[in-house]
């Protein structure tokens, strides 16, 4: 075996066109054994249909792929499974009623020779796996009693279990609170040291230098450059990727806070089965005009759980007082909370965000309705006059205003559901995860969105799991543990250890 | 600008621009299957048609089989409309059928056996549809009964309020002497069934016509329509943008009884009596005809002229199909034909798109 390393895989050449768009154009792409590789650029870059080349879900125009010193076409992903490529995506393939064993083992089960399972074998395999990944959990459960995090440490197992070389990762971290990130990464490196090779698919700077080798940038379906991580600078890795510089990733402009727009106090919401836990435990904090507040905390601390109490979203379950300009205020839906001027972002655009099968118009105006249509008739004109200034505004690149929205990239969708509530012109804005999942170019417009929108008046709730950007984004931060609010900093106060060390614990226990 | 290639003009050029009448005829065809199929049909209709051995014409396009048509399938239209926007906000109603068969025989309770007055006669039967869906609607909207069991339960228990009423038999004139009966046919039975415009219309078919081109208003052009949308696209993000999800369902299976219960009292002055039995399995042909019509039984994807067309699809083909001489057998495997068809052909754009 060679001593100097042969590339495990070398993509070539590789031009795709999807119904005369040009996705790839002549893109070479090649991964070392045993190495991390970050491939990163903006959406529509061309990152996942290479990935789908490589995977055989989607086959070139032109171009070969070199896998293992052997030319290959992948005619399914069937075919590239069985070669020893992976891919693991963000929605996980797993079945969750079945245990963590069958999981693991799913098609490729011990048999013996009648047909039937080798269930002592089985289980005794799937131990070994889950050892080796440093989760030593019961394999005889179901992988739905386990968290999202170990769930992708068994798509990982999943895919050791099928002696695969090489492992796409897409977004791994992106449903991750920070602490199991680093729990991945410790995987990711475990892997590589046993020589498997990683593409790690991220918008996140932070974890492309932290975890990767090399990275490979795309733009516009072509390859831009393909560098070691520690010779290259972040500038000029987003430079690469958005073909212009970005001066500063989070643009924060400060103002003197004016009056108080909202004020919670004692804010306690029992969970859903009344089983005496409460998700929101005597919270308490304020917000004022032209400033913007971030709630930090881990998955499940209760961020999103107090910006949905304020809104009405749990009816009457919430207990406690809000107060929006002084004037205590009860919602109890959605409805009463958007006539009382605020506005709720959601932190999953698909699932609760978005209205997917409907247009880019039809869902920018879907919550400003009452107020464009009070009769309850509807006419196109005035709903375009009241949304096309805002489509150009924020610069959403679609087709048109009546494309439908699933059909848009992550970060204009993310746009299109912030117009929807700007079109609503709320006091107060409750961001939930408003970057999540988008490409730097959009999230650069989106922070100075909301700079514009303090600038305005406006205050803003944020929260978002990725701490950089509460901590340089925020004036204020309150930090929450187990639905309590367990800190408060100041812009100044506010460093990454400090606000990490109050959202895992509570203070006095 | 950001356009992607395949939308920006491409006959801007002159000789391009003389081509394009076809090109867009083309174009609109592929976009709305539906339609192309509804045309597709038709001009099967006229080449397999047998012809008039003493005129020559084509019966399949006489005024009087056309006008058949839409006669013989304006109570399933009828039920289809509610039906669409019921599908359109993610549920099903499976009581229309019932909701018919029970309005048809206190259409004629009320008309017939006790010589009632024909207005408040029919503002009791509305009514009674309108009950019967808001029921629905409260189940599915507030005690959150999945809209397949609820309409189920509803579709028996109208299906028995029919028989309580009728006694089990067809209510019809000079019968069932314990009732004050008339001798003959109240004229409005006639009168809702006569053709007029030389043959190409009844009061009936034009209750039907009238009926979706309101409907189809009230789904475009109202926040009532669009909330259906809403509702059906996305549940929980359609709440969390303040739309009021409850009264918007609770409103789409009232309608949906309001226009089963117009389809009974068709029903009862097509046929003459009011029939306990009548309606039922309508509520599958009311489905297959939205379906049909490329609305999605998923919510959020369709529309009220979408299911004109599919209505017309499947009462053309039946048409074609007794004309050509087979019998409800072949009619009904057709039928089953032409479902599947009409699903994958939709699902196969939706997928390329």
């Amino acid at each position: 075996m060679p001593d100097q390393p042969q590339p495990a895989l070398r993509m070539t050449g590789i031009s795709k066109a999807f119904a005369g768009v040009q996705a790839l154009k002549a893109v070479d792409f090649s991964v070392l054994p045993g190495e991390v590789h970050g491939l990163v650029g903006e959406n529509g870059a061309g990152k996942s249909t290479l990935m789908r080349i490589l995977s055989g879900a989607t086959r070139p125009d032109s171009g070969e792929i070199i896998w293992r010193g052997r030319r290959q076409e992948f005619a399914s992903p069937a075919a590239a499974q069985a070669a020893g490529i992976a891919m693991i995506h963000q929605e996980l393939s797993l079945v969750p009623g079945a245990s963590v064993a069958e999981n693991l083992l799913l098609g490729h089960e011990p048999v013996n020779r009648a047909g039937l399972l080798r269930r002592t074998e089985m289980l005794d395999i799937a131990v070994r796996i889950m050892s080796d990944l440093g989760v030593p959990i019961d394999v005889r459960r179901p992988v739905e009693d386990y968290p999202l995090a170990v769930q992708q440490m068994v798509e990982v197992g999943k895919a050791l279990s099928r002696d695969a070389s090489l492992i796409v990762m897409d977004e791994p971290t992106s449903p991750l609170p920070d602490t199991e990130a680093d729990r991945l990464f410790d995987t990711i490196r475990y892997l590589r040291d046993r020589g498997i090779s990683v593409v790690y698919i991220s918008h996140r700077m932070e974890e492309i230098y932290r975890i990767c080798d090399r990275v490979t940038v795309l733009r516009d379906g072509e390859l831009v450059g393909v560098a070691p991580i520690s010779g290259v600078a972040r500038d000029r890795l987003i430079e690469w990727m958005v073909g212009r510089r970005i001066d500063t990733l989070f643009p924060r402009r400060q103002l003197a806070p004016g009056e108080e727009l909202l004020r919670i106090e004692a804010l306690s919401l029992p969970s859903h089965e009344g089983e005496g836990r409460l998700l929101l435990d005597n919270v308490c904090l304020n917000l004022r005009a032209g400033e913007i507040v971030g709630i930090a905390g881990l998955r499940g601390a209760g961020a999103s759980e107090l910006m949905g109490a304020v809104f009405g979203r749990y009816g009457c379950r919430p207990t406690g007082s809000v107060a929006l300009k002084g004037d205590p205020v009860r919602f109890t839906s959605p409805a009463q909370a958007i006539r009382g001027g605020l506005a709720m972002l959601t932190c999953d655009r698909k699932a609760t965000g978005l209205i997917m099968p409907l247009s880019v118009l039809h869902n920018m105006t879907l919550s400003a309705l009452p107020d464009i249509a009070p009769s309850g008739i509807l006419r196109r004109s005035a709903e375009l006059r009241r949304a096309e200034p805002l489509f150009r505004q924020l610069n959403v690149r679609a087709a048109s205003l009546d494309a439908e929205v699933s059909g848009l990239s992550g970060g204009n969708q993310q746009k299109v559901a912030l117009a929807k509530w700007l079109m609503t012109e709320p006091q107060c804005l409750l961001l939930d995860e408003p970057t999540r999942g988008i490409d730097v170019g959009a999230k650069h417009e989106i922070y100075e969105l909301m700079n514009r929108l303090v600038e305005q008046g406006k205050g803003i709730l944020l929260t978002t799991s990725e701490l950089p950007e509460l901590l340089a984004m925020s004036d204020r931060i309150f930090v929450m543990h187990r639905g309590k609010v367990t800190a408060e900093f100041t812009r100044a106060e506010a460093t990454r250890e400090r606000v990490m060390a109050a959202a895992m614990e509570a203070p006095g226990e | 600008m950001s356009d992607p290639p395949e939308n920006r003009p491409k006959s801007e050029t002159p000789e391009a621009s003389r081509a394009s009448w076809g090109i867009l005829a083309l174009r609109l065809l592929g976009r709305h299957r539906g339609i192309a199929a509804l045309v597709a049909v038709f001009i099967l209709g006229c080449i397999v048609s047998p012809r008039n051995l003493r005129t020559g014409e084509i019966v399949f396009l006489t005024p009087r089989n056309q006008s058949n048509v839409l006669f013989e399938y304006s109570e399933y239209g009828l039920l289809a409309v509610g039906m669409t926007l019921v599908i359109l906000t993610a549920g099903i109603d499976l009581s229309v059928g019932s909701v018919l068969g029970f309005v048809a025989t206190l259409f004629s309770f009320l008309v017939i056996a006790k010589g009632m007055h024909l207005a408040p006669a029919v503002l009791i039967c509305i009514a009674a549809g309108c009950g019967i869906g808001a029921t629905s609607g409260l189940l599915v909207a507030k005690l959150r009964i999945q809209p397949f069991v609820a309409t189920l339960a509803m579709m028996a228990a109208a299906r028995g309020a029919a028989k309580l009423v009728s006694g089990g038999i067809k209510i019809a004139h000079g019968a069932r002497p314990w009732y004050v009966l008339q001798d003959a046919p109240p004229p409005v039975f006639e009168w809702m069934t006569a053709p007029y415009a030389g043959g190409w219309l009844r009061p009936v078919t034009l209750l039907f016509l009238v009926t979706i081109v309101i409907a189809a208003l009230v789904v475009r052009y109202t926040r009532f329509g669009r909330y259906l949308y809403a509702v059906g696209g996305n549940e929980e993000a359609a709440r969390l943008s303040g739309v009021a999800v409850a009264r918007t369902k609770v409103l789409a299976y009232l309608i949906s009884g309001l226009t089963a219960a117009l389809a009974g009292i068709s029903s009862a002055c097509r046929m003459g009596y009011g029939d306990p039995e009548a309606g039922a399995t309508f509520e599958l042909d009311a489905i297959a005809a939205v379906v049909i019509g490329g609305s999605s039984l998923m919510g959020g994807r369709g529309g009220v002229m979408l299911t004109l067309i599919g209505t017309l699809i499947i009462g053309y083909v039946n048409k074609i199909l007794s004309l050509i001489g087979w019998q409800e057998a072949q009619r009904l495997l057709a039928k089953g034909v032409i479902i599947v068809l009409a699903v994958v052909i939709q699902e196969t754009r939706r997928r390329r798109e």
